[in-house]
């Protein structure tokens, strides 16, 4: 190894521990945020509270033990694994409409002009507005909570593409019709991959609406999933494994949009 | 010369939408087989609106392009563009930005082993074999622009038209580029026509000289560079020309007197050839 190999390997070899060291500060603080959470939790529901009121059903202990008799049944798995399920599906959907419309978008002044106040106006109603219509439309099941996932999950994808295609580099359009490119091999070669990382953002910020409003979705008319389990918990009057699904539910929530963060870097780095 | 026009513009007349007064007009231009044409002027003239109608990128307001006779009416397989950016696709590796386009539907058609053999022998060509799998992002700025020379070679252009393509390098790789664009023209016998703000840069690799200004812009000089390479050799034959084309900029040109110092400046900076 030459000295200046040296000096720069070192050189990244340091900024290497540097950036692990800030990752790992951030991760300590991060979990003393979520540590504090539950001390107050824990000071609310099992410290002050009196034995037999309201408050102590909530009990952070009693939870923690709901929680790991939980993750022992292989039923409630099955629940989060429906959840997922439909998830995965409103969010295929959502892409599989909301990618090209956005492209589309993008591409068209004359269609961005006339659609823009129409999704604005859309975007702006609550999903679960939808809940009677799609239940009348669609009958009672997975069917409805499908569309209602799709139907909330499409406007940040259809937005962030058309957002991509417009931001798409010219050089990039121009090198295309250099090369005598028809429009459809300039969408497929050029403006598709180019935008991808716009999709992306697009995506994630779906997954989070989708996880959002999947739990009320599934308050309604099915007999499975994590929002169904909430009501039947309350049903039974079993709080602690109501608390236990809510941690659940926004332990899987977080993970998800790591997830999809992670993708989100993983293509940025590439790039 | 005998040699047949490959690619011609003539009366050539262009407008930007919306605007007072034409950027060039009757403008006439070609450039044969085996031939480097420079076209040099001040920035703001049109030299780019030019290659860009050349190329069939835009259509002129008047006159017409044509190649082989036959008029150009859109980008055409048979000419290739390389930009003043190398506009290198960033999820593609090196590889596959050279191939890029050799498999649209208006290029000629190629089975998969010929476009591969054409993508090596470009790679070859601009001595980037060994980096075939590293993405742009990877490369310098001037393996990022033999990158894409590349991309135009492999599709066995008869003409290159150029966009200042080294303008943004630094004084030695655009010396080395130069050397390549010299050697590309030879071994493929291509018509070559490169816009450049840079007399050094025209005097060093030119066969002939087209001195762009006016507003609206014309052809206000041409020079015929009868001097064999390398170049580096006949400093004073090319001086007393670098004199005349920079008499002939500060006399014709109707912009304010700081483009023209800048123009200037620009020539006596770089190193006389």
């Amino acid at each position: 190894m030459t000295a200046a190999t040296q000096v720069v390997s070192s050189a990244l070899g340091s900024a290497t521990s540097r950036s692990l060291d800030a990752g790992l500060k951030r991760a300590a603080l991060g979990s003393l945020g979520v540590g504090l959470l539950f001390v107050g939790w824990w000071l609310v529901t099992d410290y002050s509270a009196a034995q037999g009121s309201f408050l102590a059903r909530f009990s952070l202990a009693r939870t923690m033990s709901a929680l790991a008799g939980l993750l022992a049944d292989s039923s409630f798995w099955n629940h989060v694994g429906v959840s997922l399920q439909r998830v995965a599906v409103g969010l295929g959907l959502a892409t599989l409409v909301g990618a090209p419309l956005g492209v589309a978008v993008g591409l068209s002044k004359t269609l961005e002009a006339a659609t823009t106040p129409a999704f604005q106006l859309l975007r702006m109603i609550s999903p679960l507005s939808w809940m009677p219509i799609a239940v009348m439309a669609f009958g009672v099941g997975d069917r409805p909570v499908y569309f209602l996932l799709a139907f909330a999950a499409v406007w940040p994808i259809v937005l962030n593409t058309a957002a991509g295609v417009r931001g798409l580099d010219r050089r990039y359009l121009q090198l295309a019709s250099s090369l005598a490119a028809t429009r459809w091999e300039t969408v497929r070669r050029v403006v598709a991959p180019g935008i991808v990382a716009h999709v992306l953002t697009g995506v994630r910020l779906s997954i989070g609406v989708s996880w959002i409003i999947l739990v009320p979705c599934e308050m309604l008319g099915v007999t499975a999933g994590l929002g169904y389990f909430i009501l039947d918990a309350r049903d039974r009057l079993a709080y602690p494994e109501l608390m236990a699904t809510i941690i659940v539910i926004g332990a899987l929530g977080y993970m998800l949009d790591g997830a999809a963060r992670g993708l989100q870097n993983r293509w940025a780095r590439q790039n | 010369m005998t040699a047949p026009q490959v690619l011609a513009g003539r009366g050539l007349t262009f407008q930007y939408q919306g605007a007072q007064s034409p950027l060039f007009s009757d403008l006439d231009i070609h450039v044969q087989r085996g031939e480097i044409i420079a076209v040099l002027g001040p920035s703001g003239v049109g030299k780019s609106s030019l290659l860009r109608v050349l190329g069939g990128l835009q259509a002129p307001a008047r006159g017409e392009v044509t190649l082989d006779g036959e008029p150009l009416l859109a980008p055409h397989p048979r000419v290739a563009i390389a930009f003043q950016d190398p506009s290198l696709l960033p999820w593609l590796t090196l590889e596959k930005n050279v191939a890029f386009g050799l498999d649209f539907k208006r290029q000629p058609r190629r089975d998969k082993a010929e476009r591969a053999a054409l993508v090596d022998e470009a790679l070859r060509e601009v001595g980037l074999s060994d980096f075939r799998r590293a993405y742009p992002s990877e490369l310098s700025g001037g393996m990022s622009q033999r990158a894409a020379l590349a991309r135009c070679l492999a599709r066995r252009p008869e003409v290159l038209l150029l966009d200042e393509p080294f303008g943004a390098l630094d004084e030695v790789t655009r010396r080395e580029m130069q050397a390549l664009l010299l050697q590309i023209v030879a071994d493929y016998d291509t018509a070559a026509l490169l816009i450049t703000h840079d007399i050094d840069e025209a005097l060093a690799v030119a066969d002939r000289i087209v001195l762009l200004g006016g507003a609206p812009a014309s052809a206000i000089g041409q020079w015929d560079v009868r001097v064999a390479q390398p170049r580096a050799d006949a400093i004073e034959e090319l001086g007393q020309m670098r004199i005349e084309i920079l008499q002939a900029l500060r006399g014709a040109v109707r912009r304010p007197r700081k483009d023209i110092q800048t123009c200037a400046l620009t020539a006596s900076l770089a190193v006389a050839c």
